[in-house]
């Protein structure tokens, strides 16, 4: 007897086996004539630079663990979704207050600034001084730099 | 269909295995469909032709480039971790196609009739993500490396708003099953649940704006786990190559192709299942008309794909239309915007479910 899960199995299995036989297929009928150069890592044509796998910005990470906390909380709402309802509005409060507690701890997320994404500083050209006279002005801050050199 | 073909063979495991291998024989020719006009809606966009030479319009430019494909050379890099590098295009490829399994093509076919569909579809989706990573990391390049992280921190992230979503559509509809949630949309489209769902009362008009908020979230959310513009940030173009699967040529990166596309049908038949009624027909079926029974399942495979297929063509619309965000931008969609929004959606549509 198959049971639901079993048919999953199945699922997985005819994927796998799709993938193998195109593989196999395309191995039949490819050319293989590997050279050095083909072998190298693709940069843009040029010979790769230094190791790609380094150390990774921290950001990531923090992505991951707030992901986290969310996808248990979500996982925990499932069953309460489906049945809070039988309990009525106490039902309805319980799991609010297990929201309420969720949100307020991403509050706290947010105001420390660990939701903002590193973002380059905007580069806004700006006037140093308000020029008056066009060609004294002009010459004089010429002259400003000039000494600093 | 399970039985039927169980009891023709007599056997469950063949039938499990020909019932399991009917999806492949609608995600091939949707992709290689799907191909076709996704460059042919945007070469008509930006007012070009698109591919003219095989067969009328093009059509057949897509089985002609899967030939091609079939012939490449399949280039392993040296430094690559080669293990891995050839293994990830079975997982994101099984990811992709195990969503299918729980998918209601129509009243006749669901490949397993699961009581927790849904919940099952968030969680075997998140399988491509493991996918993804393994052939960024274990193609040992600079570009595979970045888009495989931008695209994990992509799909991680805009999971909670869809989970989120799909939590209130489970307390709307309070079942967990695809083909329940079908059901419930029977007869016309003033029933699907992006109209507040087939019972007429207060709550319907209550819900409805609500269930229009929450599907606009659902869909972009949607889009980003696919990896579509505008959040195409891991595949995109201009800096990162060809994002996580640089590396991978011939048949192996066709996998990829293949997975991408399926995913993105299958994301826009989640979004049609849940809010316009899956496969159920908006006006009535021709079946019940003529008193032909046996056509009524035809039909629906034919509204399911035709839904699924007007969604996956929003999503090529939306690629012609916006331009990319950046990432900082990305991240602040989901964690700012479409988190709270989700949030504060659930609990007004708890409250009106509850009246």
């Amino acid at each position: 007897m198959l049971t639901e899960f079993g048919k999953i199995f199945v699922f997985l299995l005819v994927a796998i086996i799709f993938v193998a036989v195109s593989i196999f297929i395309a191995k039949l009928i490819r050319p293989v004539r590997p050279t050095k150069e083909k072998l190298k890592t693709y940069e843009c044509g040029e010979n790769p630079v230094g190791t790609p796998w380094i150390k990774f910005n921290i950001r990531f990470y923090v992505v991951a663990l707030i992901f986290l906390i969310f996808d248990v909380e979500v996982v925990l709402l499932f069953p309460w979704a489906l049945s809070y309802k039988e309990y009525g509005f106490y039902g309805f409060l319980v799991g609010i207050i297990f929201l309420v507690i969720l949100a307020v701890g991403m509050a706290y997320e947010w105001r420390k600034g660990d939701l903002e994404w590193a973002r380059p500083k905007p580069n806004i050209p700006y006037l140093k001084k308000i020029i008056k006279n066009q060609t004294g002005e002009i010459n004089q801050l010429q002259s400003e730099e000039s000494k600093i050199e | 269909m399970f039985e039927f073909l169980s009891d023709l063979f007599g056997s469950q495991i063949i039938a499990a295995f020909i019932s399991a291998a009917l999806p492949l024989v609608f995600i091939v020719p949707f992709v290689i469909f799907a191909v076709w006009l996704e460059r042919k809606v945007s070469a008509h966009m930006q007012d070009r032709l698109g591919p003219m030479r095989v067969g009328w319009h093009g059509w057949l430019q897509t089985i002609a480039d899967f030939f091609k494909l079939l012939q490449k050379e399949d280039i392993v890099a040296s430094d690559t971790d080669k293990k891995f590098f050839n293994v990830a295009p079975y997982i994101v490829f099984a990811g992709t196609y195990l969503v299918f399994a729980a998918l209601p093509f129509s009243s006749a076919y669901i490949g397993t009739s699961l009581d927790i569909g849904l919940f099952y579809i968030i969680a075997v989706s998140g399988l491509v993500v493991i996918g993804i990573l393994m052939a960024g990391w274990a193609s040992n390049n600079k570009y595979s490396l970045y888009g495989a992280m931008r695209s994990a921190a992509q799909i991680v992230s805009y999971e909670i708003p869809t989970a989120i979503v799909i939590l209130s559509i489970v307390m709307f509809t309070g079942t967990l099953s695809l083909s329940e949630i079908s059901d419930n949309q029977t007869a016309y489209f003033w029933n699907w649940y992006i109209f507040g769902g087939p019972d007429w009362g207060l709550t319907k008009f209550l819900v409805l704006p609500f269930m229009i908020i929450g599907f606009l979230i659902l869909y972009i959310s949607t889009l980003a786990e696919v990896n579509r513009t505008p959040f195409d940030m891991p595949e995109a173009e201009s800096e990162l190559v060809a994002g996580y699967h640089t590396e991978y040529s011939g048949i192996k990166f066709s996998m990829f192709f293949l997975a991408e596309y399926g995913n993105m049908f299958a994301v826009s038949a989640i979004v049609s299942v849940i809010f316009f009624g899956g496969y159920q027909s908006p006006i009535g079926y021709l079946g019940d008309a003529l008193a032909a029974n046996w056509l009524i399942p035809f039909e629906q495979l034919f509204w399911f794909a035709a839904k699924g297929i007007f969604f996956v063509f929003v999503q090529m619309w939306l690629r012609w239309t916006l331009p990319r965000v950046r990432v900082d931008q990305l991240m602040t969609l989901c964690w700012k915007y479409l988190i709270p929004y989700s949030i504060v959606n659930l609990i007004i549509i708890g409250i009106i479910t509850l009246i």
